[in-house]
């Protein structure tokens, strides 16, 4: 594989994972336009336990993903006291507060960036991710995954069949967090040099698009639109700019055709009715 | 002395602001809508009147060019975001549609600049740059104490409008209930597209402001007042035009006295803190309803 092309599959995962820690509190309803934030915690934390601390990468790497995983469980108690736009505007600030620090830390090397030593190539980072995808896809099978699904759909109604709502949206939340975290990790590991500019609005603003394009009911919208954001403007042999015109049209147009998402609940299961004949009961639940 | 001064162009800036700031919490309060096309809007009034400038018009035709820009911009905005989900789902506030859209057009309208205009960063050739006059040791520029009165005698206008006029009273009664405002004969296909117009105005004119008062203007400028618009309207509280005014005030002063005691860099944290601060602890803001913006998404 080419060096060019090398950059992109590892851009690719980094969006995949962001996407899927976006993913997790959309799937419980909570809209999250704060995933930098986390994404810059994971990637400095990692990156000051290689470099200042001189650990290995298999131990920064889940160190990170539980450091932010804590700073996600602990403000997640006052998160979740909002709701929708307020939930939105909150997590946005915090982002843009984390941003502010950071830019402020000399021993993170303030707005220079921060070096980091270990190189992760794409042997590590390319199986990281999948296992995350995995992970997600595993758990919004489980009894959680589901519980997730009826706070998303009706909070009122989940909780009175029983469903612990708070403590499902803060476990969505965090491991939300946790995921996020790793794709910090990825981002220090690969491009060796933690810069806070990167982790700004506009990549909260494209992870969140992510997600909500390529739709929040199966766990595989994330990976569709994560996949077709990222290798779509490599198609697309024109101008930078033009690309993000396309792009901006793109979103707008998915959202009137296509308003749940590319991938639902229906499609999958359509899908996997051409393979596996089950009767009719496969198509009936929207 | 030194910080009277600071606090007068706080209050210029906080002038900007409350327009901007305006504009927002309109949207959300009548439609329940976070409208990102907000900084996009003001962008395209400075932008647009600066390229008309380049050809050869007056700035003064330029900039009102800028502002209709702005508007009709604001209108295609509703036809394709909100208009649409509302007919297809009756009531479009219960998704993030409009905001997923919005946030489309915002990338749109951004990269359409910069492919026609450019990234450079450009000077508008503003007629007063010098114009000020002193009280004591204090400079007020005179260009920019007319921008914060008309600033405000503008969203007072607005005030009144919403409160004695008959388009006033339809828009308050879609905010309340669209499918109610409806049953009693408010036309909503007719009444949702003036909440546009007077976003792409408000902005639009704020843009215009910006751009005659400090000249300077790029492809990302309504990025940065939108975020000080967004904290402005969360500290007065979502959907109050009062507490738009105070809380976009309050913006500028915090910003300039952050500026002026800790340096530029550190700017982005008093200001987010105290909006991190207000939603966590009195989320209805200083002056707001507790209703709006409470729906899933």
């Amino acid at each position: 594989m080419s060096g060019y092309w090398t950059g992109i599959v590892a851009i690719l995962c980094f969006n995949i994972v962001v996407a899927y820690s976006v993913f997790l509190p959309a799937a419980a309803g909570q809209l999250n336009l704060g995933a930098a934030g986390f994404v810059a915690i994971g990637a400095y934390t990692s990156g000051y336990l290689s470099t200042d601390v001189g650990l290995a990468m298999w131990l920064t790497i889940p160190i990170a993903a539980l450091a932010t995983g804590a700073v996600a469980f602990l403000i997640s108690f006052p998160m979740l006291r909002t709701r929708g736009v307020y939930m939105v505007l909150a997590t946005l600030a915090f982002a843009e507060i984390v941003q502010g620090i950071y830019i402020n830390l000399e021993i993170f090397g303030a707005a220079a960036g921060y070096p980091v030593a270990a190189f992760a190539e794409l042997d590590i980072i390319a199986p990281i991710t999948i296992v995350v995808i995995l992970f997600v896809v595993f758990l919004m099978a489980t009894r959680f995954g589901l519980s997730m699904r009826a706070v998303h759909d009706d909070e009122r109604v989940a909780s009175l069949f029983g469903v612990n709502t708070r403590m499902t949206k803060v476990a969505a939340f965090t491991l939300g967090g946790v995921i996020a975290g790793i794709g910090g990790a990825i981002w220090a590991h690969q491009f060796n040099y933690v810069e806070i500019q990167h982790f700004n609005i506009l990549l909260s603003t494209f992870v969140l698009l992510y997600v909500l394009i390529g739709g929040t009911q199966t766990p595989y919208g994330p990976l569709v639109g994560a996949v077709f954001f990222t290798l779509l403007p490599e198609f697309l042999r024109v101008s930078n700019e033009w690309r993000f015109v396309i792009f901006g049209v793109i979103i707008v147009l998915m959202m009137v055709v296509r308003p749940e998402g590319l991938v639902t609940r229906t499609l999958v299961e359509r899908f996997y009715g051409l393979f596996w004949r089950r009767g009719r009961t496969a198509v009936a639940d929207r | 002395m030194l910080i009277l001064q600071q606090l007068i162009s706080g209050l210029m800036i906080g002038g900007i602001y409350v327009m901007v700031a305006v504009a927002f919490t309109l949207t959300i309060g009548m439609l329940n809508f976070l409208n990102f096309t907000i900084p996009a809007l003001f962008m395209l009034s400075g932008m647009v009147a600066w390229g008309l400038t380049t050809v050869g018009v007056h700035w003064a035709l330029a900039l009102l060019g800028g502002v209709a820009t702005a508007t009709f911009a604001s209108l295609i905005v509703e036809r394709f975001t909100y208009r649409y989900m509302r007919v297809r789902y009756g009531d479009a506030t219960e998704h993030a549609l409009p905001l997923v859209s919005s946030l489309g057009f915002l990338i749109i309208f951004e990269h359409l600049v910069l492919v026609i205009l450019g990234s450079d960063p450009q000077r508008f050739p503003t007629p007063f740059t010098s114009a000020d006059f002193h009280i004591g040791k204090l400079i007020i520029g005179i260009p920019q104490l007319v921008s914060l009165v008309l600033a405000l005698v503008i969203v007072w206008g607005l005030s009144i409008m919403l409160k004695r006029t008959r388009v006033g009273r339809a828009l308050r009664s879609i905010a309340e209930n669209p499918d109610a405002a409806t049953l009693m004969g408010v036309s909503v296909n007719y009444i949702v597209p003036i909440v546009f117009v007077i976003t792409g105005l408000m902005a639009g004119i704020a843009g215009m402001l910006f751009t005659l008062n400090y000249a300077d203007i790029n492809a990302y400028m309504g990025d940065n007042v939108a975020a000080k618009a967004i904290a402005g309207m969360v500290i007065g509280g979502l959907g109050n035009i009062w507490g738009a005014i105070a809380g976009g005030l309050i913006v500028g002063l915090t910003e300039v006295m952050a500026i002026h005691f800790f340096g530029a860099d550190i700017v982005k944290i008093p200001i987010w803190g105290l909006l991190l601060l207000i939603l966590l602890v009195r989320p209805s803001g200083l002056f707001g309803h507790t209703a709006i913006g409470k729906g899933k998404f």
